[in-house]
């Protein structure tokens, strides 16, 4: 056999195939390769949404208006407080993780376990945390009332502070027949949301109300949205409003435009899953760790790509908070 | 197998004594940074919010830019970028930056130009 392997004359070359030009390991090489076209992915929507905010700068809700709850404290304005609680969790389990790593080098089994479990632990911190802001962001807080052209508008009192549809709302009594099929060739099933208050009950109220005013979208010299006069809102409301919005969702959102919120649900989506499938890999490393799969394989590797991973997560969440929340 | 680890950060103005130590100190750094920017976006100070270089609020160039800063430390010291060979390294990061350098460019621009012909309905230039 011996005869027949041509010399190509590369042996013991960088190149020449069988050495480690990167001085990385097969797996781990494709795992970079894996985190940087991810990275790119991540890198498309967050420019799509610095796209679509561009376009509509205008009606871009304003981020700290929009994420002002931290549970347990309802009604208190605390603007960021709980995200930057979030994106610390996330950078503490990328330390447990690195320090995970760190005791694999020197092959210590149980400092490893250790680690990655407060590892998972962190990771559902943060996944529990992304499901409750995205459940508060859906439920809304003041509701709006969207126009024909589809801006929204938003309400406050002479002050200057917001004020809840439910405050001046005033409800019309109606005897709301449900239509059913036997009433008519066509129908519609019930729409399976309804909001608290229709346009003509906000309408009323308002008018009621001396001391409330309308916000707009569009924005002054200084870029603050400006405010209508008295007269104007009560005739911006009455002949352009169209519906009432509460709360977000993938096609009305109290806060502002719309593509707000879709690119909200879906980068932290994806991020947030992300996040779990991050959680299970963990998982499933930390019972090979703890069976002593890799005290046999007298290797650590494994860790140490998961590790890429998770902390490419962490990163990735790093300009979520950014794009999202601060700038 | 030798894990050789770089114990120096800021360009050897810190130097740690194990890897360990060194995990520790990026964490209070990156901590440290992260509390800036949630205190800058809380208090959003006047002249920080007024000044503007390149069109941008000089509020959102820090924050873009300390978040480079984290992203770097995240990069080189909990991956381990720092260690890996040169070519590895640029392999990954250049793909990247140059790449997004263009994106951003381009669709930024692009957004802001049909932003002004809704605002003011008529082209105000045409390629």
């Amino acid at each position: 056999m011996e005869a027949t392997v041509a010399k190509t004359g590369t042996e013991g070359k960088t190149w020449g195939g069988g050495t480690q030009p990167f001085n990385v390991s097969y797996g781990k090489m494709m795992m970079w390769f894996f985190i940087l076209s991810d990275a790119l992915t991540f890198s498309g929507f967050i420019a799509s949404y610095g796209f679509s905010r561009f376009k509509f700068i205008d009606a871009w809700p304003i981020a700290d208006e929009v994420f002002t709850h931290v549970p347990f404290l309802h009604g208190v304005p605390a603007p960021m407080y709980y995200v930057a609680f979030m994106t610390l969790v996330l950078i503490f389990s990328s330390v447990t993780m690195v320090l995970a790593v760190d005791a694999g080098h020197k092959m210590q089994q149980s400092k490893v376990a250790w680690y990655m479990f407060f590892t998972i632990i962190g990771g559902g911190i943060f996944v529990g945390s992304q499901a409750w802001e995205w459940a508060t962001f859906i439920k809304g807080d003041y509701g709006a009332v969207e126009t024909n052209g589809g801006r929204i508008l938003q309400f406050l009192d002479t002050e200057g502070n917001r004020v809840a549809l439910a405050d001046f709302a005033s409800p019309i009594p109606t005897d709301r027949v449900t239509h059913e099929r036997k009433n008519g060739v066509w129908h519609y099933a019930e729409p399976t949301t309804r909001t608290t208050y229709d346009i003509a009950e906000v309408q009323k109220g308002f008018v009621a109300n001396e001391n409330l005013l309308i916000r707009t979208q569009y924005l002054d010299q200084d870029g603050h949205p400006i405010v209508l006069s008295r007269e104007a809102s009560i005739e911006k409301l009455m002949n352009d409003g169209k519906f009432v919005v509460e709360g977000a969702n993938l096609r009305h959102n109290e806060y502002g435009h719309p593509l707000f919120a879709d690119f909200f649900f879906f980068i932290t989506g994806f991020h947030g899953f992300h996040v779990f499938s991050g959680v299970v890999i963990n998982v499933i490393i930390f019972f090979n760790v703890i069976i002593g799969t890799y005290e046999r394989r007298k290797s650590y590797e494994m860790v140490e790509k998961v590790g890429l991973y998770w902390h490419f997560v962490d990163l990735v969440w790093v300009f979520v908070f950014t794009f999202f929340y601060l700038v | 197998m030798g894990h050789e680890h770089k114990l120096e950060i800021f360009r050897g103005l810190v130097k740690f004594n194990s890897n360990i130590q060194k995990i520790w100190g990026v964490f209070i750094f990156l901590c440290l940074v992260t509390a800036v920017e949630v205190v800058l976006g809380i208090v959003k100070p006047e002249f920080l919010v007024h000044g503007r270089f390149l069109t941008m609020k000089y509020l959102n160039w820090i924050f873009i830019i300390l978040t480079l800063v984290k992203a770097y430390y995240i990069t080189w010291d909990f991956m381990h970028m720092r260690d890996e060979k040169t070519g590895l390294r640029r392999a990954v990061v250049w793909t990247f930056v140059f790449l997004i350098c263009y994106l951003i460019a381009i669709l930024l621009v692009e957004a802001d130009y049909i932003f002004e012909i809704y605002k003011n309905n008529f082209i105000k230039f045409n390629f």
